[in-house]
């Protein structure tokens, strides 16, 4: 693995950059900073689901002058974390609405945890509760609907041979990311020209400095040169660590300004699992008309997901989710109907997949009963619905390029092995069946519409001296491989070996608003700026002498056309494809269900760096097999009642499948050296592919995810 | 008390009671191990004692005393990357980094007392790591590589 000008750095699996530090344990976390004469920090919450807060009681007989205590009057500028709505307070304040279990309601820091467990002891809280709305099928609250339509789908159902009607459910999900939420908050007192201006810089784990960014701006009254960001190393994210971030670094900031030193506001396992956000729970139903030949005439679909407590990007989940809803087929006529509402439960977010894993699961079940309903194979009707170039999308998005259905079908079916049934059985398993169940599923790489439009991100790539190149993003390295395959393009585009190729911090100080790390959007967006604004350094230091620097700003192609009030047009500049074959085994008597081989294929466009891609893709794979099987969140008064990991389980080495990646590339020109974005796409396929083969093993269909034991159980009961 | 870290014999002055997690992160400076449930759950906090991988997040620091301890800061010699460090790099075995030192140590255990480990003795040996990244097969693939 070593590097020269002569080999081009894309497509080859160059050494992680930040690798060393990660096996020989310098790589530094939030946690592991340290800072000396910093406070720890803690978060009072509610202990009722819905109600008014009427009063917070610091109990006289603890010496408060110990510790540091802020409530919602200490906010100094707007109570409230900024996403899409301000709906979402920092701190609930006395007078005020509580609007589920885990909300804020106080802030403590302390010189040492001791202190800190203790006074958090005598902090009193009383409500006046009222009844909380737990289940989405008693919410009143709206957040956001959205409908699609193509075709008459009334008409088309009418006429249609064959309808077939059925209802899903999918269930709440866990990011899990190994590290728990944090945030280290450093409180400044200016100096100079605007003198007694203090300002703050928060370093913590997070996906978005500049989502961080703004919610400090805003919470905290300060404008932006007083407000830093800096990304720590940060353990994982998968959408947890998008929009929550914001609020445990508006918390450690309010705490530090006021106690005047750093303050530490690190989450452990269980306050993670038990305030943080959550995969949408939903309910699907699909009504599919056919023609007697099984071709596909109407698509009339409605999705309702539980929000939560507050908004987060929970519309934008639900646009993804809509978008996606009528799977990787062609249809002439389409309904989607698409519903968020408001529970009294902690606040859905991000989490890979974005919606889509929730619709597509649906989607790529009902192909299943309309197959099993007109007594074909559920292949031969994916045959002969997929999308092909020149079909048009649920939006009315003519694919143009690099539409991959069938590739990705094929390649999988090929990769697959023999299917043996019944295998030999053993004697301690006498009652074990063996299934295979497929899957194909296609997602939009970057944001959704005209996202990107208004979002105009930006990137800059450097010269700092002759033969010296840095690249400043926002973006942010989770463990995906930003900073490798950032500094791939670079090199290329550059014509340098990729050693001559740094990645400046994700400080906001430093470095541009390259827009959010979400969306399946880093390779392909962010990369594409890059390679844009190398290519043009490079250009320029022909005539030119460092230091150079070249930005670069994301317009949208006058190719892409979107329209919001409509939702008609074209919904992502392009799709990534996966098919997805899972066996398993059930066991009759227990109902457990173990996945035994997941051999996926994946049209990513182009490998950037195949390692890393497959290691998005077993990953996210692996992470779609726990929702599917395993990861269930039970709940009791609006609170979850497996909040810690001895309870939440998720899989382990030996629950996991060998996971196998077929990567297919089919280039989609307006992506770096043609790739396009494939960090969601993996949670798409696997729950309905585990869903179709415990069918196949059982005879029994499961409606929703997880497919626990008991669900499991009940199905082949009843089937 | 006293006990060997990483080869050599370090001093701490805590109540016997503390977590070793907090001995080695807060009072030595050894923060590669790392904490992700506090509760013995997910492996992060991997330690050898001895040889055998503990959840140091479970461990007393008085239960070490005059024991052997081996951190991940402990595997490389000298800044030379060992064979299996070098193939979680080449794997891809290490994506966000926060489970691999716990990983790296059960992988290490396992190799010390297995030089030929079948895939499925890499799943047992591994089972009590957590990684949320990889789906583990490339960390299988890393570990069956260093079969000698």
């Amino acid at each position: 693995m070593t590097d020269s000008a002569a080999s081009p750095a894309v497509g080859r699996s160059v050494p992680r950059r930040e690798g060393a530090d990660k096996v020989t344990g310098r790589a530094h976390y939030t946690d592991d900073l340290v800072v000396p004469g910093a406070w720890y920090g803690k978060t009072i919450r509610s202990t009722v689901a819905r109600g008014t807060l009427r009063a917070i009681t610091l109990d006289p007989a603890f010496d408060w002058s110990r510790v540091v205590v802020v409530t919602a009057d200490d906010i100094p500028g707007d109570n409230v974390v900024q996403l899409i709505r301000d709906d979402q307070p920092a701190l609930a304040r006395v007078g005020g609405e509580i609007r589920h279990q885990e909300e804020p309601v106080l802030l403590l820091a302390a010189p040492d945890k001791g202190l800190l467990e203790e006074a958090a002891r005598h902090v009193r809280l009383a409500y006046e509760a009222r009844e909380p709305v737990l289940e989405l099928e008693r919410a009143t609250e709206t957040y956001h609907t959205i409908e699609i339509v193509k075709g008459d789908v009334a008409t088309a159902l009418r006429v249609a041979d064959l309808v077939v009607e059925r209802t899903f459910r999918v269930g709440l999900q866990e990011q899990l990311y190994i590290e728990p939420q944090g945030a280290i908050a450093f409180p400044y007192r200016g100096s100079g020209p605007g003198a007694g201006a203090s300002g703050v810089t928060v370093i913590g784990s997070l996906q978005c400095p500049y989502y961080v960014h703004r919610a400090l701006k805003r919470a905290l009254g300060l404008p932006d040169e007083q407000v830093v960001v800096i990304q720590a190393e940060t353990g994982g994210g998968f959408g947890g660590k998008e929009e929550y971030p914001s609020v445990v670094a508006i918390h450690a900031a309010l705490l530090a300004r006021k106690a005047g030193r750093p303050v530490r506001l690190i989450y452990d396992r269980h306050e993670d699992l038990a305030a943080t956000t959550k995969r949408h729970p939903g309910v699907i139903t699909h009504r599919t008309g056919v023609g007697r030949d099984g071709t596909l005439t109407a698509q009339d679909i409605e999705i309702v997901l539980d929000g939560g407590a507050y908004c987060t990007l929970t519309p934008v989940v639900l646009s993804r989710a809509a978008i996606h809803a009528a799977g990787a087929y062609a249809c002439p006529n389409v309904r989607i109907r698409a519903r968020a509402v408001a529970t009294n439960t902690p606040p859905n977010g991000a989490f890979r997949g974005f919606g889509a894993p929730q619709s597509l699961f649906a989607a790529e079940l009902m192909v299943e009963h309309v197959a099993e309903r007109l007594g074909v194979a559920s292949l031969d009707l994916r045959r002969k619905w997929m999308l092909r170039l020149g079909d048009s999308t649920a939006t009315g998005q003519v694919l143009t390029e690099s539409v991959s259905a069938e590739l990705v079908l094929d390649a999988a079916l090929k990769a697959a092995p023999t299917f043996q049934r019944p295998r030999p059985l053993g004697s301690n398993l006498p009652r074990v069946r063996r299934g295979r169940g497929l899957s194909l599923v296609f997602h939009g790489s970057g944001f959704t519409g005209s996202g990107e439009k208004k979002l105009a991100g930006k990137v800059a790539v450097e010269c700092t001296a002759p033969g010296e190149f840095r690249i400043l993003t926002a973006s942010t390295e989770i463990g995906q491989g930003t900073k490798t395959i950032f500094s791939q393009i670079a090199a290329d585009a550059l014509g340098v070996p990729i050693d001559r190729v740094t990645v400046g911090a994700q400080d906001t100080s430093l470095v541009p608003d390259s827009g959010p790390t979400v969306a399946s959007r880093t390779a392909m967006i962010v990369g594409g700026l890059i390679r844009d604004a190398a290519t043009e350094l490079q250009k320029r230091l022909t005539q030119e002498r460092p230091p150079l620097r070249v930005d670069r700003t994301y317009v949208q192609p006058d190719t892409v056309h979107w329209d919001d009030a409509t939702y008609r047009g074209d919904a992502y500049p392009v799709y990534a494809w996966a098919c997805t074959i899972a066996d398993v085994d059930v066991a009759l008597d227990t109902g457990e269900v173990r996945v035994t081989d997941v051999v996926t294929a994946v049209d990513c466009g182009k490998a950037i760096h195949p390692v890393m891609a497959e290691g998005q893709i077993e990953g996210g794979s692996l992470q779609a097999v726990g929702w599917a099987t395993i990861e269930e969140i039970k709940m009791r008064d609006g609170r979850y009642l497996n909040d810690r990991l001895a309870t939440y389980l998720i899989p382990t080495t030996l629950d996991a499948p060998r996971i196998r990646t077929i990567l297919v590339e089919n280039p989609y020109s307006g992506g770096p050296f043609g790739a396009k974005g494939i960090g969601e796409l993996p949670m798409d396929g696997p729950a309905p592919a585990i869903i179709a083969a415990i069918h196949d093993a059982t005879g029994a269909w499961i409606d929703e995810v997880p497919a626990t034991p008991e669900k499991v159980l009940a199905a082949c009961a009843s089937s | 008390m006293r006990f060997v870290l990483n080869g050599r014999s370090v001093a701490v002055d805590a109540p016997g009671s503390r977590r070793l997690l907090d001995v080695l992160r807060e009072d030595l400076g050894f923060t590669g191990t790392k904490e992700g449930c506090g509760e013995g759950e997910c492996g992060a906090c991997s330690v050898l004692i001895d040889g055998a991988v503990v959840d140091s997040c479970l461990v007393a620091v008085g239960q070490v005393e005059g024991c052997n301890v081996v951190t991940v800061e402990g595997l490389a010699d000298g800044g030379q990357l060992t064979a299996l460090q070098q193939a979680f790099i080449e794997h891809g075995a290490a994506q966000c980094g926060i489970c691999t030192p716990g990983m790296l140590l059960a992988a290490h255990a396992l190799l010390q007392q297995n030089s030929q480990p079948s895939d499925g003795d890499v799943r047992i040996a591994l089972a009590g790591n957590l990684c949320r990244c990889t789906g583990y097969t490339k960390i299988i693939d890393a570990v069956l590589a260093c079969r000698t």
